[in-house]
């Protein structure tokens, strides 16, 4: 088999897998809404790859927009209008917006620094909902409102009471974005992000605008993590500024790096063992967070290149 | 059993399976066909064990596990075997809370949901409970939400409302202390409602609000906070911090010979703090919501004795007895209604009384009918630096009765609405 | 209220000096070696622990001089066998190994000591203020000060008057040239760690004295650190320096008019100074 029809197969089997998956997770020992949560973090992270991995760009900070998702969601529902669909859509729209406007500021920062000032806006945008009590809820969280059934005018979607139901709305949601972000990479515009990766000053010698990709890529990776958040926020009935704090953008680093950062579908693995390790261990020992530290430690010394880069020995994509 | 064919496949696993095999583990439990009457009946605690609250949660389980056994021992529920199953909820993130809820619930299938010691967790899977109909117990979250505003048939709170907190110790810090009163307040709900409780109790009794300080959750530095506070002049200090921040602001007061100048008093205050404190700061008036050393109340010693046994040597502290009397509840009323049936249970709490061997208070405790919140005893005291026995940190002055100290129930903004069956 | 806004400042340079000694050890690891310490919380609580375990034995100033000296060989140790590796890589693969480092300690320690607060006690006669009316004076913060000025005092005279401290300075330069010239890179660098984690081990000490002991007192340290080496400037010793105090005053001063914003004050300065001059204040053009 070539390399296409491998990738083929490869992302048709993915997706067999992730449409029946309420079916034979349960009788792995899982739950539906696991595997919603394993769905919406591998949003997450497969967003946050968009830039890390494919333009290599790495954001410490990416939690701020997963956050203002959540709450973008949550408060419209709570507040304003009492519509799932709404919810998801104002979500996108707030992360989407400050990350346009934070992103003109620091994009033509690089390395160390560029995460730094990701986490420093990451960080006021905790603090924000961590402290604005009245309105956020502060460390209480935004409670007292769920996800509510979809009304499409011919049939009402009961995603509240039917776990099922609300695994196919995120994994719907899952399915556009992904086709989205895997259009964007293999068209041309990708191809430029690659070359970015690989050597931003050949690149710029070329004449490429670097700078304005970089922010049209941070921006593909922002809206896509705000729709993870609201769908995130939207699992829990529940908004946090814990979903805002640096550490939850190092789970998503975490788990681009852990599947593979170069590939595709890598974060979807990353996401898929991150959550079920976790749900595993910390169900059987109280010790679990030193096993889960051991992996870290291990997977970096050992396979940096996550899952996925052992699976594939052939050069990077 | 189970567990240990999970541990060997544990060692010979490497590591890259980790992700999809360990969910293939999750379940191969041997599917042995009991007769009905034969499986048993699971509790599920959803409580952090790790991070800030780990102490916390780790003592409530402590405080259920006894109960457990307890309960197996006098034949179990509907004489059935029962067992707890307990979750960690991480201290900080309410996502896993959730998760955890849910995994409880729909795979675990538990019958009773207990749990979380973090108020917000507490209200999120109180919605998780409340959409899968479980009788759900809220073993340490004081939120007054819990059983306010964001009440629900199904839940019910065996810790107090900050209301029921700042009411029972109010009238004594007044007339005792005085009527300038400076607070030192945690920018959260808990602090917030502590701090408001207060202020209704002021207004009631002509006392004077001279200031008071908002303190970021997790301050580690009061310095700026203790400064304001001394220069307003007050008569008492209230801390309503709880936790580690109570350990900081406390440690940070004594540092600076505050408690020579100005009385310290608060609301509730815990075991596990003052014994986090070094013995020169435990100091200060506070309400506990039991305590171990309780002489004249039958079936107290015994439970001291039982929980000295699970902690190697430690005293119980009120989460141990939450825990306890959270189990209790379940079994006592699945038992009396012999029924499982979460809205039948739920109807048979309203005014439920816990017997004196699970209650181990001095006066009637009951589940007040309307909100779902249990009404005990409070225990107004101070702490002492160094008591007769090491572990006696406390001296316990007056208990005042929980229903006279709380809310009426049309005062709490819980409004019970109840499946139409 | 010039009064108070004083006091706060007082009050933020001796909490200012805290911060930059933790932040002195990372920015150490960071400079020469290139490694994004997130561990570094982990080895401040280490340090607490080890000296709260030591203090019945050999008293507390016994333990303040053990217990960051235990704490920098778990370092030196750390170093020998994990840290080692990832020389050359990315940093990102040193952020990630020291964060599940960082897992691993805060789960050790509460597995060995327990979940509980700890009640790490100082000596009466540094726990008490010395005058009235500056209260918040107290003998153990103005000892903070005084320990964290001798402890960068020596640090600064080790790097410029010794022949280690003369390997490192070069090392952060040129680390290529420097192997070159003869010296054993890897002994060199493995010192560095240990002396990055004494400070943090040092740092631990003090903290469970104003602090409560728990796993996890490290954990919300170390953004603040990693913000005052930014703010002071990558690269940079006494930028490092510069910036904890920085950010302890800025945060203290904030406090006295919007307490709100005080620990988020220190981030917008840090998303300031990223934006308008991203080296740093005392930190050179091109570093990283």
């Amino acid at each position: 088999m070539n390399a296409i029809n491998k990738r083929v197969a490869a992302d048709v089997l993915v997706w067999i897998l992730l449409l029946t998956m309420p079916y034979w997770l349960n009788g792995l020992g899982g739950y539906t809404s696991l595997g919603s949560r394993v769905l919406v973090l591998a949003l997450a992270a497969m967003s946050l790859n968009f830039l890390l991995g494919f333009t290599g760009v790495l954001s410490f900070g990416h939690a701020a927009y997963f956050g203002l998702g959540a709450y973008g969601a949550g408060m419209t529902i709570k507040y304003l209008v009492p519509s799932t669909l709404t919810g998801i859509a104002v979500g996108v729209i707030v992360g989407t917006t400050a990350a346009a406007i934070i992103g003109t500021l620091i994009v033509r920062l690089r390395g160390i620094y560029f995460a730094m000032v990701t986490i420093a806006f990451g960080q006021v945008f905790y603090y924000i909902a961590f402290r604005w009590n009245s309105v956020t809820g502060g460390d209480d969280g935004l409670s007292g409102w769920q996800r509510l059934p979809i009304d499409l005018g011919f049939t009402r979607i009961d995603i509240l009471g039917n776990d099922k139901a609300f695994y196919y709305l995120v994994l719907v949601c899952f399915a556009i974005a992904v086709a989205i972000m895997a259009a964007l990479l293999r068209s041309p515009f990708g191809r430029t992000l690659l070359a970015i990766r690989e050597n931003e000053r050949r690149a710029r010698f070329l004449g490429i605008p670097v700078d304005r990709h970089i922010w049209f890529s941070w921006l593909i990776s922002c809206v896509f993590v705000s729709l993870a958040g609201a769908l995130y926020a939207l699992l829990n009935n529940f908004a946090d500024p814990h979903n805002l704090r640096w550490d939850q953008s190092g789970d998503f680093v975490i788990m681009a790096v852990l599947g593979g950062m170069r590939s595709f579908w890598g974060p979807l693995i990353g996401a898929a063992i991150f959550v079920v390790l976790q749900d595993y261990v910390s169900s059987q020992t109280d010790n679990w967070m030193s096993f889960i530290g051991l992996f870290f430690v291990l997977v970096v010394l050992f396979f940096p290149r996550g899952v996925l880069g052992l699976v594939r020995r052939s050069a990077p994509s | 059993m189970p567990k240990d064919i999970f541990s060997q496949h544990l060692k010979r696993r490497t590591i890259l399976k980790a992700g999809l095999a360990i969910g293939a583990m999750q379940v191969t439990s041997p599917f042995v066909i009991k007769a009905l009457g034969e499986e048993p009946i699971k509790f599920g605690l959803n409580d952090p064990f790790t991070g800030t609250y780990a102490e916390l949660g780790k003592n409530e389980k402590i405080g259920c596990e006894l109960a457990i056994e307890e309960i197996n021992k006098k034949g179990g529920i509907l004489s059935r075997h029962v067992e707890l199953l307990s979750e960690d909820s991480t201290s900080a993130d309410t996502g896993t809370a959730v998760q955890k809820a849910h995994k409880l619930i729909e795979r675990d299938k538990v019958t009773f949901l207990l749990g979380n010691v973090n108020s917000a967790m507490a209200l999120a899977i109180g919605e998780v409970s409340h959409q899968a109909k479980v009788l759900h117990i809220v073993t340490g979250g004081h939120t007054d939400a819990v059983t306010g505003t964001d009440c629900h048939w199904n839940v019910f709170r065996v810790c107090n409302t900050t209301r029921m907190e700042t009411n029972s110790v109010s009238k004594l810090l007044f007339d005792k202390f005085g009527k300038k009163w400076y607070f030192i307040t945690p920018d959260y709900a808990f602090g917030h409602t502590l701090q408001q409780g207060f202020e209704a109790s002021l207004k009631k009794f002509g006392g004077m609000e001279v200031g008071a300080s908002l303190t970021p959750l997790g301050t580690s530095d009061f310095s700026s906070y203790l400064i304001k506070a001394q220069a307003a002049k007050p008569d008492v200090i209230i801390f309503l911090t709880a936790g580690q921040d109570a350990v900081n602001s406390l440690k940070q007061a004594v540092q600076f010979g505050l408690e020579k100048k100005f009385h310290i008093a608060g609301a509730q205050q815990e075991l596990e703090v003052l014994e986090g404190l070094p013995p020169n700061a435990r100091i200060g008036t506070w309400v506990f919501e039991w305590y171990w050393n309780q002489p004249n109340v039958p079936h107290v010693k015994e439970f001291v004795a039982a929980i000295k046994k699970k902690t190697g040597g430690k005293v119980p502290t009120a989460r141990h007895w939450f825990g306890y009397a959270s189990v209790w509840t379940c079994a006592l009323i699945a038992n009396e209604k012999k029924t499982l049936d979460a809205v039948k249970l739920a109807k048979g709490l309203e005014n439920f009384q816990l017997p004196p061997e699970v209650a181990l208070m001095p006066n009637k405790v009951f589940y007040r009918a309307g909100d779902n919140q249990l009404m005990p005893d409070l225990y107004v005291g101070h702490a002492v630096e160094k008591g007769p026995t090491p572990e006696d940190l406390f001296h316990v002055d007056s208990i005042v009765k929980g229903v006279d100290a709380a809310l009426p129930v049309s005062e709490t903004g819980c409004h019970l609405k109840w499946p139409t069956i | 209220m010039t009064q108070l806004i004083l006091f706060n400042v007082f009050n933020g340079l001796i909490i200012g000096a805290f911060y930059a000694l933790m932040a002195l050890g990372l920015s150490l690891i960071l400079n020469l070696s290139g490694v994004i310490n997130f561990a570094h919380g982990g080895f401040l609580a280490i340090g607490g622990y080890l000296a709260f375990t030591l203090i019945p034995y050999v008293g507390f100033w016994g333990a303040l001089a053990l217990a960051p000296v235990l704490t920098a060989i778990i370092g030196i140790l750390v170093e020998r066998v994990l840290i080692r590796r990832l020389y050359g890589r990315d940093p990102l693969y040193s952020l990630l190994l020291t964060f599940g480092l960082a897992f691993i300690f805060e789960d050790g320690t509460r597995y060995i000591w327990g979940p509980q607060t700890l009640p790490f006690s100082v000596p009466d006669y540094l726990a008490s203020p010395l005058s009235s009316d500056y209260f918040f004076l107290t003998g153990y913060r103005l000892f903070m000060v005084v320990l964290v000025a001798v402890a960068v005092t020596a640090l600064f005279l080790l790097l410029t008057y010794t022949r280690l401290g003369a390997r490192i300075r070069a090392g952060t330069l040129d680390l290529e040239t420097v192997s070159v010239l003869g010296v054993n890179v890897r002994i060199l660098r493995n010192l560095n760690f240990g002396l990055g984690i004494y400070l943090a081990g040092l740092a631990g000490v003090l903290a469970a004295g104003m602090l409560g002991l728990q796993p996890t007192i490290g954990s919300d340290l170390i953004m603040p650190s990693f913000v005052a080496i930014i703010i002071g400037g990558l690269g940079s010793l006494p930028g490092t320096l510069l910036g904890g105090l920085l950010i302890g005053v800025a945060s203290g001063v904030v406090t006295v008019f919007y307490p709100s914003a005080s620990e988020a004050v220190i981030y917008i300065m840090m998303g300031l100074v990223l934006l308008v001059r991203p080296r740093g204040l005392l930190g050179e053009e091109g570093r990283f």
